[in-house]
């Protein structure tokens, strides 16, 4: 297996107060790698979700330890698991998430406005990005105008375009049709997956799965099995 | 930070519905705020008028008098008391009343009438037209050239009228630095021809007029005064004396104050709520900004930023607003009494800074308070 680029050990969350405690995740462990396409899948209410959250940097686990990249992200203050964030992961969220009232190419520009990079830089480089996803075109037109899947495209941009190595997709096709979620999911592994970055999607969509190098499988907050994705079978 | 800022101006100026509701509502908070408080400020101008037009530095007085053209006439014994006080370098009576003027069309016009010292002529008005000496001569008056002039028929030099059945003849014409309040002509005479042409009371003398050799002197002058029984005010007190009348004694000062509280309360309302409701809308979009990795502090600079700059831009096009109607109603009604103080844009100014800081502390609580996981959640 390649260099791993997210490591969970033994994380455990939990929700509520002790008596009515709700665990979410318990005793996860898995490693991904660089170049790797990496899939949680499983029912919903199984702990996907809180699992990603945990190892993106944004919900603190009640025990185990996340490293990414060699650094053990709980072990950081606020600002450094912020600077984390906008550094080295790219969140694509499942609603996107794309501000209504800021042009495509601005939402687009927004991690690099956050690193505080020059305005027109940023434009300059979100164009390209925009170009990548192939909506070069409408870069102008504010996101409430665009389809459902240029939408999803948008979100991939802004995730990308400052060049993390982490990427976090959150139910990238549940809104999509199949024909267009395929398109993406291939567009994706084809276009954005290189052997410096590791992709993590959660979705529970099958039709997708043919995409993936890993699946892992959650129930009830437990690894229940981790298979070969489609790639790997080929 | 600048680009976050320019993001955080986007995001607000481009929601129009929102933004347009958040500017009506602070430019007319802050219009009416100082729309009333000029007008307040304008009246206490006006009714301090003869203070700053007469110009003495201390006034005698009874110590009724709350307003300077309800005088109480004083007894001719308090002149010379006063002038044997030491540390007064001179005394001189004044006469103030009001009286009837007769003109030619029939009609009568009342009209104020200042009297001066015959010797010193001290508080006499700058003439623009006419001499000074001329106020000596056969029923002489000096007629002042303000916004209630052309009640008199527009007098020129020569122009006669009549007064109590006596006739008077305009010797020159003047200018004062403010108008009365009260919307009528003002006269000057000499003290001896005014109490020969207005039925008077016992007493003549309406204030004594005192300069004082150092101010040192003052208090020594206001405490001799206050002996006999009377009261000695700076102009500065006095033109207070008749500000405190206005704010606390006629009702007017509580009722500006009532409005002037409603609009910031109105303003407040508008802005805290409208604000609120933009932030709630644009939540998620806070939290997910969060998780891409913006910091607390950034998203409370684009909030500050986003209520200050409306703040200030509503309260620079009220302020604006309120100078047009201002300055259109004084061009169209005469002696229209507001001013805009300083004192009133500091204070608007702090209102909407009230205004801007409420909403942002409301709309702030709210986002430090999201949580990215949430938007993950959904």
């Amino acid at each position: 297996m390649a260099e791993a680029a997210v490591q969970a050990i033994d994380l455990v969350k939990w929700f509520g107060p002790e008596e009515i405690r709700t665990y979410a995740v318990r005793d996860v462990s898995f490693e991904a790698a660089y170049g790797e396409m990496l899939y949680i899948t499983g029912p919903s209410g199984s702990g996907k979700t809180t699992l990603l959250s945990m190892i993106s940097g944004i919900l603190r686990p009640n025990a185990g330890v996340v490293v990414v990249e060699g650094r053990e992200i709980w072990r950081l203050t606020p600002n450094e698991l912020a600077d984390f964030r906008l550094h080295t992961v790219g969140f694509v969220f499942q609603d996107y998430h794309l501000f209504p009232k800021l042009t495509t190419v601005e939402n687009v520009a927004l991690p690099l406005i956050l690193k505080r990079q020059d305005w027109d830089e940023s434009i300059r480089a979100a164009m390209d990005f925009l170009e990548v996803v192939g909506l070069q075109d409408r870069a102008e037109l504010p996101p409430v105008k665009l389809s459902g899947g240029e939408q999803q495209r948008v979100a991939l941009a802004r995730a990308i375009v400052s060049g993390p190595d982490i990427l976090i997709f959150d139910e990238p096709t549940a809104s999509l049709d199949g024909a267009t979620g395929r398109k993406i999911i291939s567009f994706i592994r084809e276009n954005i997956l290189n052997d410096r970055r590791c992709i993590l999607i959660v979705t529970h969509d099958s039709r997708i799965y043919e995409y993936a190098d890993r699946n892992i499988k959650m129930e009830d907050g437990r690894i229940v099995g981790v298979t070969s994705g489609g790639v790997s079978e080929k | 930070m600048k680009g976050i800022l320019k993001i955080a101006f986007k995001l607000l100026v481009n929601d129009r519905g929102k933004f347009a509701a958040l500017l009506t509502g602070i430019t007319f908070a802050v219009f009416l705020m100082v729309q009333l408080t000029s007008v307040f400020a304008g009246i206490l101008s006006k009714a301090s008028a003869t203070i700053i037009n007469v110009g003495a530095s201390v006034w005698v007085m009874d110590p009724a008098i709350n307003n300077p053209l309800n005088s109480i006439q004083l007894p001719d014994y308090i002149l010379d008391a006063v002038r044997s006080i030491n540390g007064v370098k001179y005394a001189v009576p004044l006469y103030s009343g009001v009286a009837l003027v007769k003109l030619h069309d029939g009609f009568y016009q009342p009209a104020t009438v200042l009297g001066l010292d015959d010797a010193s002529l001290v508080g006499r008005p700058e003439l623009i037209q006419g001499r000074i000496e001329d106020i000596f001569a056969d029923n002489g008056f000096i007629v002042v050239k303000d916004d209630e002039y052309h009640k008199l028929e527009n007098p020129t030099l020569g122009t006669t009228f009549e007064i109590n059945d006596h006739r008077a003849v305009v010797i020159g014409l003047a200018k004062v630095t403010s108008s009365t309040l009260f919307g009528i002509p003002t006269l000057y005479t000499t003290f001896t021809r005014a109490i020969q042409y207005i039925p008077s009371t016992r007493f003549t003398i309406a204030y004594i007029l005192v300069e004082p050799k150092s101010t040192q002197d003052i208090a020594r002058i206001k405490a001799e005064v206050a002996k006999a029984g009377y009261l000695a005010l700076t102009a500065q007190e006095f033109q207070q004396r008749v500000s405190t009348y206005y704010k606390y004694q006629t009702g007017l000062g509580t009722n500006i104050l009532i409005m002037t509280l409603t609009s910031f309360l109105v303003g407040l309302s508008i802005c805290a709520q409208t604000f609120y409701t933009f932030v709630l809308e644009n939540l998620a979009k806070f939290g997910a900004l969060k998780a891409i990795g913006a910091k607390s502090y950034e998203l409370i600079a684009m909030i500050l930023f986003q209520t200050l700059f409306t703040g200030l831009s509503g309260y620079g096009l009220g302020v604006g607003l309120s100078s047009l109607l201002i300055g259109f109603a004084k061009q169209r009604v005469p002696n229209y009494a507001a001013d805009i103080t300083f004192f009133n844009l500091g204070m608007a100014f702090f209102m909407v800074l009230v205004i801007s800081g409420v909403s942002s502390f409301i709309a702030v609580r709210k986002v430090i308070k999201v949580e990215p996981f949430d938007i993950f959640r959904g």
